[in-house]
């Protein structure tokens, strides 16, 4: 007779949905050694063998696990590789206990310290310490063979460690259920790049399951069911196909040049706060990075940073975006985004205050710290400056003057540099009505500030969020207007803020003649699915 | 016994504190000095050799605690200052420590 359906909710690790086979695992730890105690040389030689294997085994599967994947495996490669980890173990052995034995209690009582702590990521490190310690273990008994996951199947069980994940191969799909696990876990992080549907923390009896055959795993419930009833089950299809055909259809425009309608190419750039933010991208995603924001290396009590940091920070993106454009704005600090000890504390008004340019001219040390490593960083790649806040064009001319004087300095030193191009943000209303009067090589309109300038909107009110509107044709005609300047002059106009990346207002953009956007990388694929859409009609 | 030459001070700013990756890096980089370095989360310790990854993690550094080292051997300046770096560096700017990514986040 066929069982009844079980219905069980946890926590989801990693959304999706998979349907297959159970494949039951328990983590217990299996047999222990077969053979007795031997003399302690011989007991310490086999530990020292089994780590020195388990090493070997980890840095194959490290060569071939993708970026993520090899950082956590050098994570247990450093764990395994520090004898501190081992040397309580070698301690025992010396007073006469078995390798096996003296490894498991102290790998354990390393495995309590993490268990017991409250936060949830030193927790999930208990995960990888349970990782080292069954692999040597495995070794040392001789029974390493790992019973593969069969192709699509729900790995239903207690835990699954990293390795073991990443031993597995997802590629024909599958699922994770686990009764402990953990949503802040490495194999978590490992389930979501790879978009296995993962859930955790399920109330589920692992011996009651042993004879059922089938499970769904829906990530978006939280749910898992076991031998689900007909009705359930197509309920699952229609849910994951409606899941499916949204993802798909965005991922599938994330990853080609951006068209309009009618075959206009767009540009279409990323901005950027943080340099790691790149690291899990791939720059033939866009064309380029279109604002780099560089507040990131002025935050927290750290001071300011020197030059060299700075140089490092901007070099590596340089290098990741290999040739295309990087535009790297200099520190916009003031208003929204204060900085102890640079920005002034007590203006009634700080967002008509000393802020962006205003705030680097009137501390030139620090503005030309930034300046020179920028020209460094320049030698590396298409580095560009964008100077924010601009509403006079003296100020560019400052900039300019500041510029000349970093390379000048460099040159003398003998480093190696590259004279940037140099553009502005128009953000501020002046600098868009005469943005002929300014000598820049490039104009990037960032719509946030000139949408809340042009309607007197804060962009932090509710109560005025219908008047913070960048679709406003107030707005939509001096961005017109610097479009329409750039095309007379040759110079290059795009938009970097949160307006491009929304699809109800690219249409008006790109009406507007915008034919590049710089948007977050989350905004990227539905941007140019938004942009897909449009028919521009027309010449330009 | 010598006395620790040398000490320095960073605040950590990643969101997750002393975590797997920044401990690898930290004691990647600790490794390639000559001079004894140690780690401690305050002032007065307790110290931990700076070199030993496993010694580094059960610190369990949070977030906002500020790491302090101190040195000693020929390169102890060298070593605090690279050392001091990587920290207010955020491990270069390593923000996202494995692990660190909310669930639901990953499709974007």
């Amino acid at each position: 007779m066929r069982m009844a359906e079980l219905r069980v909710t946890g926590r989801v690790a990693s959304g999706g949905f998979a349907a297959g086979p159970v494949a039951l695992f328990s983590t217990e730890t299996g047999a222990r050694a077969p053979h007795g105690v031997g003399e302690p040389a011989t007991e310490a030689q086999a530990l020292r063998n089994a780590i020195a294997a388990a090493l070997k085994q980890l840095k194959n599967l490290a060569a071939n696990a993708g970026s993520d994947g090899a950082d956590i495996l050098a994570f247990q490669i450093a764990m395994l590789e520090d004898e501190t980890l081992s040397e309580t173990a070698f301690a025992s052995i010396g007073t006469g206990v078995t390798a096996d034995c003296a490894w498991r209690t102290a790998l354990d009582a390393e495995i309590g310290g993490y268990e017991s702590v409250e936060d949830v990521h030193f927790k999930a490190r208990a995960s990888d310490l349970r990782d080292i310690r069954d692999r040597v273990a495995g070794i040392l008994s001789g029974t390493t063979t790992d019973p593969g996951l069969p192709t699509g199947a729900i790995f239903v069980g207690e835990d699954l460690t990293p390795s073991r994940f990443l031993s597995m191969d997802w590629s024909g799909g599958g699922g994770i259920a686990l009764t402990q696990g953990s949503a802040s876990g490495h194999v978590a992080t490992l389930a979501r790049a790879r978009g296995v549907p993962m859930i955790v923390g399920l109330d589920l009896d692992l011996g009651g399951i042993a004879r059922r055959a089938e499970a769904l795993v829906d990530g978006g419930s939280a749910t898992l069911t076991i031998d689900p009833e007909t009705a359930t089950r197509e309920d699952f299809a229609a849910r994951a196909r409606a899941a499916m055909k949204s993802r798909s259809s965005t991922d599938e425009f994330r990853t080609r040049p951006a068209f309009t309608a009618d075959g206009t190419p767009i540009a279409l750039y990323i901005n950027i706060a943080d340099p790691a933010e790149v690291e899990t991208l791939d720059p033939r995603i866009c064309d380029g990075i279109g604002l780099v924001r560089t507040e990131f290396l002025f935050g927290g009590k750290r001071g300011l940073p020197d030059e060299e940091t700075q140089y490092q920070a901007y070099r590596r993106l340089a290098e990741w975006a290999a040739g295309k454009q990087v535009t790297i704005r200099t520190l916009d600090a003031g208003a929204d985004k204060p900085i102890a000890g640079l920005t002034l504390d007590h203006e009634a008004n700080p967002f008509l205050g000393i802020r962006g340019i205003r705030l680097s001219l009137a501390k030139p040390e620090i503005f030309r710290t930034q300046l020179r490593a920028l020209c460094r960083a320049a030698a590396h790649g298409a580095v560009e400056i964008m100077v924010p806040m601009v509403a006079l064009p003296r100020e560019l001319e400052l900039a300019r003057g500041h510029l000349e004087e970093a390379l000048s300095g460099l040159r003398a030193a003998g480093l190696p540099c590259r004279r940037p191009e140099l553009g502005i943000m128009v953000e501020v209303p002046a600098a868009a009505i005469m943005v002929e009067t300014f000598d820049a090589a490039f104009f990037s309109i960032g719509s946030n500030d000139l949408t809340q300038y042009v309607m007197a909107a804060a962009r932090d009110s509710d109560a005025v969020a219908e008047l913070n509107d960048p679709g406003h044709p107030a707005v939509l005609r001096l961005i017109a207007q610097v479009v329409a300047h750039g095309a007379k002059v040759g110079r290059k106009v795009s938009l970097c803020g949160d307006a491009g990346g929304e699809p109800k207002f690219i249409g008006a953009l790109l009406g507007a003649g915008l034919r590049a956007l710089s948007v977050s990388p989350a905004a990227l694929g539905s941007a140019k699915e938004a942009i897909a859409r449009v028919n521009i009609g027309g010449p330009g | 016994m010598d006395e620790f030459t040398a000490t320095a001070s960073a605040p950590l700013t990643n969101s997750i504190g002393l975590h797997a990756r920044p401990s690898v890096k930290l004691t990647k980089l600790a490794k390639t000095f000559a001079s004894q370095i140690e780690v401690a989360p305050g002032e007065d310790g307790p110290w931990v050799d700076a070199k030993s990854i496993v010694k580094v993690m059960a610190v369990k550094a949070a977030k906002g605690t500020t790491l302090y080292f101190r040195a000693k051997g020929p390169d102890a300046r060298a070593a605090l200052a690279a050392l001091r770096d990587l920290v207010a560096l955020n491990f270069l700017a390593d923000e996202a420590d494995l692990g660190e990514e909310a669930p639901g986040n990953a499709h974007g």
